[in-house]
């Protein structure tokens, strides 16, 4: 491939939420930022920058990770998917209806991250343990909770997941 | 905080990353996973003129078995690693670290040899590469190279690497039979810098103790047979030997009494693991 310049925009395409979406990115841009400035996708927050808070977590081809630690030029031709993503007509997801049943949202700005992580792990992981989404949890840092809510509807919907597999 | 402008290649060989090693040397960045070089260009630790993703390589991206070792290519996370079916049986102390080695979220990124790379002398890899007494595979334009992980590993941040050279694979031994292998870290959040970690290794008799947090690179020393009184005072001495320092995160006496104290049960347990 070529060597994109420094200083210069270049084209950048990739899926967004299911749709093709294009947007100009130097080869320094943070995904975090295209996504954001470029995108308009303003669900994605961004919190410390260098990948300890979790705030930014997006999924990049179905795997959780920080978009403020990847290049918007190296997620061309992905399929990123944001909070946007949950919840396409207006319908909670199963995560999403958990959280608001056990108020593990305070503020709202670890939120996004927290259920684009969870989303993966749990889409993954269905049989998982409180202890496995506990350090999946403790990727992200939240101010306000306490994270006991937090658990708790992560905990709900492993449960929910489990009862449902199990149904004949 | 955002990075200085570079440009950027995204590689398609290992031919085309030492190519342009050769012209860049060090103003060149070697990019895998960049969980730990995407910090350091946010903060602009690093400027580099250019950065080299090799995570498009396919040769790069392979988890083999050859001869004596595991090998693992350049472009594999720690994520794949973690996912692959034969790891605790043919690396269980990988398998036992592996866990502790950042998040869920980096791990989906962050690569296996990045870390061996990056040489922090807290990181989980480097210190259980030097217990097992793993490899790693260079290559350049001037040829291709295997170093020992002892002439590889010189210090923090640290290594042998020349500023042309890639790293394609690392290689860790495979476990045999009836050894014995343990992993113990202390940090302030699981996922988050180690305050101290501390591998084992049983092997016949012999017991082989890693600590990485402590000294500027992982330092191993075997304790034979050693027990009680004798093993405490060889850990005791071990602990004064890497000449920890007070930070932000722990006191250095503080880093003593835990290898002291997590060195001796990681010793039993790997032993009591021998058969």
């Amino acid at each position: 491939m070529p060597i994109l310049k420094a200083g210069e925009r270049h084209t950048v395409t990739l899926t967004l939420n299911g749709r093709p979406a294009t947007g100009y990115a130097e080869s320094r841009t943070l995904l975090s930022d295209f996504i954001r400035h470029e995108l308009g996708a303003t669900g994605t927050h961004v919190g410390c920058e260098h990948g300890v808070c979790g705030a930014c977590t997006v999924r990049v081809d179905g795997k959780a990770v920080r978009s403020c630690l990847t290049l918007a030029v190296q997620a061309a031709g992905c399929q990123v998917e944001t909070v946007e993503g949950l919840a396409p007509r207006g319908t909670l997801s199963i995560l999403q209806e958990a959280f608001k049943r056990h108020h593990a949202v305070q503020c709202g700005y670890c939120t996004p991250g927290i259920l684009m992580s969870l989303t993966h792990y749990l889409e993954t992981n269905p049989e998982a343990t409180e202890m496995q989404l506990r350090e999946v949890i403790g990727g992200h840092l939240c101010r306000c909770t306490g994270y006991t809510q937090i658990v708790a509807a992560a905990v709900d919907v492993a449960t929910r997941l489990r009862e449902a597999a199990r149904k004949p | 905080m955002k990075p200085a402008q570079f440009d950027y290649l995204r590689a398609g060989s290992i031919e085309e990353v030492v190519s342009h090693l050769e012209t860049y040397g060090d103003r060149a960045r070697i990019m895998a996973g960049g969980q730990t070089l995407m910090p350091m260009l946010n903060f602009r630790l690093v400027e580099p003129e250019l950065i080299i993703d090799i995570t498009g390589i396919a040769p790069l991206a392979h988890i083999r078995m050859s001869g004596p070792w595991v090998e693992i290519g350049a472009a594999v996370t720690q994520s794949s690693l973690l996912d692959w079916s034969d790891l605790s049986r043919e690396v269980p102390l990988v398998a036992a670290a592996l866990p502790w080695v950042g998040h869920f979220q980096t791990r989906n990124r962050g690569t296996v040899c990045g870390s061996i790379a990056h040489a922090d002398p807290s990181s989980e890899l480097p210190l259980v590469l030097a217990v097992l007494g793993g490899a790693i595979d260079l290559a350049s334009k001037r040829g291709t190279r295997t170093l020992k992980v002892s002439e590889f590993q010189l210090g923090m941040l640290t290594t042998a690497r020349a500023p042309d050279e890639l790293i394609t694979s690392v290689r860790f031994p495979r476990a045999k039979k009836g050894e014995g292998y343990v992993f113990r870290e202390v940090a302030r959040r699981h996922g988050d810098f180690a305050i101290v970690s501390l591998a084992g290794m049983a092997v016949a008799g012999q017991v082989v103790l890693g600590v990485g947090g402590v000294a500027g690179s992982p330092t191993v020393r075997a304790f034979g047979t050693l027990k009680d009184a004798a093993l405490d005072d060889a850990l005791n001495a071990f602990a004064w030997e890497m000449g920890g320092h007070d930070d932000v995160h722990a006191t250095a006496r503080y880093r003593r009494d835990l290898v002291r104290m997590l060195g001796k049960q990681v010793i039993e347990e790997a032993r009591a693991c021998l058969s």
